[in-house]
């Protein structure tokens, strides 16, 4: 009956569309969720005696920062140099290489910083929390958790919102000065400019605004590093394999979801 | 045999009444009333499905029902607000199957957690207590060790320390003998016995292990396909006339009838009539 399977056919891509647009809807009301019950717990755990840890934070913003600095600061530098070694062959065409320090402050500091630094937190730390998490759930630590009168909320994500909260930004910032120190280096060997003269154009081009550009995009790829390690983490189903599946899908989530809001950042924060 | 019998007297810790849940459309317990005494024992038998592992999580609160009430240590569960569920949370202890040992913590730190998030004692006390329990589990000196450095036994003997570290009032064990061998589970089994009479907690067990319920239950409920079978004690359950406690007393499948015709076909492989996919 060849009407009938075609109909069915179409049924079911149909049916296919919709459970799949229903589920993603559910992911971000999760997401959301997710974000509105981290700061109940930071902000009225204390009351119910159930304040989110210093020492777990402090942990977590070892794991996040300060051990993804060597990482951060070798892509930082790479970035700054090819940037320089763009920016120079292209103002060449106009012979205007001279001014290539004006492109390299605004490229790194508005976009390249927290673009590679967001990129770089989420294929370590967003990977490593989605499987932290899924491996906790299906080996029922999360329900030992709850058993236990520890929400795993507070207990688990709260500390590592905020640890990306504060360490994304300030390895932002970290990147910005590596990139900008070895484009200067290159820019020194190419074009002969001196570093103190390359530091005084940088200090000319470079304003609070510019700055601020890269750090404020830095705070959102933050949250959303976390908050879909954390659903992803928490949607496991099956063993092991489930576990490397949703760690696959937090980093490939993560990436987009940053380069996407990075494009949204930039054309609304460039027309306010 | 135990050494205390609570009757029916005996204050209830956890009341159960027609208590349904659905896992999607399926009906997976369907109207459970139970009760289990102060002090009492009591394990939860019954075959794969029967709902005992589902039952075993909603007494835990872990699951919500579709209706029902589950009352535990006096306090309706579904009436309680976050501060009230930590506060019943606080007495009430489980050991799960698997352990569930934080991977991360060594074996000290998992039993400390609880009392380093809920009570003011300074770390040299909690050590201490730390201790105490894991003497009582026969764990001494393990405190450092990493879970992944125990055997199964030892995991399972760190979560009743861990368990039991708030001293609850009652504790929910989850198959405590399910993948031992008959020296470690008998040894389990008589460490469940020592901390119900030393500590005059309620027990209740999950398991399927017949030796290990005859050896340590006070009373008995046996679910089948979510529905209680029989609640009762150990002497009321040997002399039950249902074949199906028989049969789950004698360790009897229940027999696949099956068509001779469609039993051949099977053996030459004859084609499938439905659509089988991987």
């Amino acid at each position: 009956m060849p009407p009938a399977k075609t109909e069915q056919s179409i049924a079911g891509s149909i049916e296919n569309v919709g459970r799949t647009t229903v589920a993603a809807i559910e992911e971000v009301g999760n997401a959301g969720g997710m974000v509105v019950e981290s700061f109940y717990w930071l902000f009225f755990g204390p009351r119910l005696r159930q304040p989110v840890r210093a020492d777990a934070v402090f942990v977590q913003m070892m794991e996040i920062g300060i051990y993804a600095i060597p990482i951060v600061g070798l892509m930082a530098a790479t970035i700054g140099v090819m940037l320089a070694i763009q920016g120079i062959f292209t103002l060449r065409l106009f012979g205007a290489e001279s001014r290539v320090t004006i492109g390299i402050v605004l490229s790194v500091t508005r976009e390249f910083a927290p673009l590679i630094t967001g990129i770089l937190v989420a294929g370590r730390s967003g990977s490593a929390l989605a499987a932290r998490i899924g491996t906790m759930k299906i080996n029922q630590e999360i329900d030992a958790l709850k058993v236990m009168g520890i929400n795993p909320v507070r207990f688990l994500v709260v500390p590592a919102l905020l640890a990306t909260l504060v360490m994304v930004p300030c390895l932002t910032f970290f990147s910005d000065m590596i990139a900008l120190f070895a484009a200067g280096l290159y820019v020194k060997a190419d074009l002969g400019l001196s570093l103190s003269a390359y530091q005084e154009q940088v200090i000319d081009v470079l304003t609070v605004d510019h700055l601020m550009h890269g750090l404020g995009k830095s705070v959102i790829f933050a949250v959303l590093i976390a908050v879909i390690g954390v659903v992803n983490g928490a949607s496991v189903k099956g063993g092991a394999e489930g576990v490397g599946k949703v760690t696959t899908r937090a980093v490939v989530q993560s990436i987009s979801a940053i380069v996407v809001t990075d494009m949204v950042f930039a054309f609304v924060a460039t027309r306010t | 045999m135990t050494a205390r019998m609570p009757d029916a007297s005996t204050e209830k810790v956890i009341e159960v009444r027609d208590l349904v849940t659905h896992y999607g459309p399926r009906q997976i317990l369907k109207g459970i009333t139970m009760d289990v005494r102060a002090g009492e024992i009591m394990a939860i038998m019954g075959g794969s499905g029967s709902g005992k592992s589902t039952l075993l999580r909603h007494l835990m609160a872990l699951e919500r029902h579709t209706s029902g009430t589950i009352r535990i240590l006096d306090r309706d569960i579904d009436s309680l607000g976050i501060k009230e569920m930590i506060e019943l949370r606080k007495r009430i202890g489980v050991a799960f199957q698997s352990g569930a040992l934080f991977s991360s913590m060594t074996v000290g730190e998992n039993i400390m957690l609880p009392l380093y998030e809920h009570t003011d004692l300074d770390p040299k006390t909690c050590e201490i207590m730390v201790r105490m329990k894991l003497e009582v589990v026969n764990l001494a000196g393990f405190e450092n060790l990493m879970p992944s450095e125990l055997s199964g036994g030892m995991i399972k003997r760190a979560a009743m320390a861990r368990a039991i570290v708030m001293d609850p009032k009652i504790l929910f064990c989850d198959e405590p003998s399910a993948g031992l061998d008959p020296v470690v589970a008998s040894s389990l089994d008589d460490l469940i016995l020592a901390m119900r009479d030393a500590m005059g907690m309620s027990i209740v067990v999950v398991t399927h292990e017949l030796e290990s319920i005859f050896k340590i239950a006070d009373r008995v409920t046996v679910l089948d396909q979510g529905e209680v079978l029989f609640i009762g004690t150990l002497a009321e359950l040997r002399a039950h006339p249902s074949e199906r406690i028989q049969n789950l007393l004698n360790r009897r499948a229940e027999e696949e009838v099956m068509n001779p015709d469609e039993y051949l076909d099977r053996l030459v492989g004859a084609p499938p009539t439905g659509v089988v996919t991987l």
